[in-house]
């Protein structure tokens, strides 16, 4: 069997960011259908969330191209 | 060109990280690449839009000058009043807008056509904005507070007493190492990710198509231009949240450093 031990590295680290941008996003999903008039509002905190939980992903990614 | 066009009946040579290099004039340290001259193009035309934008405004905006407002409001209200409230967000928005139309176009250059190469995916540039932010973030919470005033500041409020000297060190680190790493690298991960999966679909469906061995082959090359397709506008709605994030970030750290309490 034939491959690449970062690629494995790679897919274990994705699961905990892919979690978390669930979580954000289903408390984003929560606090909209709680209230409508705040989706405006919510949606700033949803999208930074979901771009600091992302990025350890992509770290994953990159240092399994370069390592 | 790319070595993957001409290496025929060798086998399928998947992008690799030596793709992003791409020099136009000579080679080694002193290369002029592909991404520099796209930098440059970048600033002649972002100046230039905004340029004939401001030209000859008038209170009802035709089409040119309506896009440039949208472009300057969203950075005005949705970033900075937003973030930095309206007493103190003036002085900062050059810097935020600057950054957000820099990322956003050199983001974007790498799903236009015949340009398909985003600048930040070289880790240099990504390094090169958040050095700014950096030091505009530091040097702020310097000159609002003082230097001793200002470390004193980054201890938060209210930690009993045996765990603060622990909670100031993460502090410190937060501040002097963690925020720009992973700014700089958020950036650079997700333009050379994205890079590197639309290489991926379209090398591939380009190797299948023309090198595949059987018909079935050379008739799935199609789910994999569909696929190639369907990552570019994902691709077009990730480059453009990565120059808002940076943006926002940029923002937000300013904020921290000209804030009071804490």
């Amino acid at each position: 069997m034939e491959g690449n031990l970062n690629v494995i590295g790679y897919g274990l680290a994705a699961i905990g960011p892919a979690i978390a941008v669930g979580l954000i996003f289903a408390a984003y999903i929560n606090g909209t259908a709680r209230q409508p008039e705040s989706r405006g509002m919510l949606q700033p905190i949803a999208i930074l969330g979901f771009a600091l939980a992302e990025a350890l992903a992509l770290f994953g990614l990159v240092l399994a191209f370069i390592l | 060109m790319s070595p993957h066009v001409l290496a025929a009946g060798e086998g399928f040579v998947p992008p690799s990280v030596g793709d992003f290099w791409q020099p136009l004039i000579g080679d080694g340290a002193l290369a002029v690449t592909r991404s520099m001259f796209l930098i440059v193009i970048s600033v002649v035309l972002i100046y230039g839009f905004l340029a004939l934008v401001t030209k000859n405004m008038s209170v009802v905006p035709g089409k040119l000058q309506y896009a440039g407002e949208g472009v300057y409001g969203f950075v005005r209200n949705s970033i900075a009043i937003d973030v930095l409230g309206k007493k103190e967000f003036l002085p900062f928005l050059p810097l935020l807008l600057t950054q957000f139309t820099l990322i956003l176009l050199n983001n974007w250059f790498g799903v236009i056509p015949f340009i398909q190469f985003p600048t930040f995916s070289r880790i240099g540039f990504a390094i090169a904005v958040t050095l700014i932010t950096y030091v505009v973030y530091h040097a702020v919470g310097i000159r609002r507070k003082g230097v001793a005033g200002y470390f004193k500041g980054l201890m938060p409020p209210g930690i009993p007493g045996w765990i603060a000297p622990f909670v100031y060190l993460l502090e410190l680190m937060t501040f002097f190492i963690t925020r720009p790493l992973t700014l700089g690298m958020r950036l650079f991960a997700n333009m050379f990710a994205g890079h590197m999966l639309l290489l991926v679909f379209i090398l591939g469906g380009e190797y299948m198509l023309l090198h595949g061995s059987n018909l079935f082959i050379q008739a799935s090359s199609v789910g994999a231009f569909a696929m190639g397709l369907v990552m570019t506008f994902f691709e077009i709605l990730v480059q453009f949240l990565q120059a808002y994030v940076f943006v926002l970030l940029t923002a937000l750290y300013i904020a921290g450093s000209l804030a009071d309490e804490h």
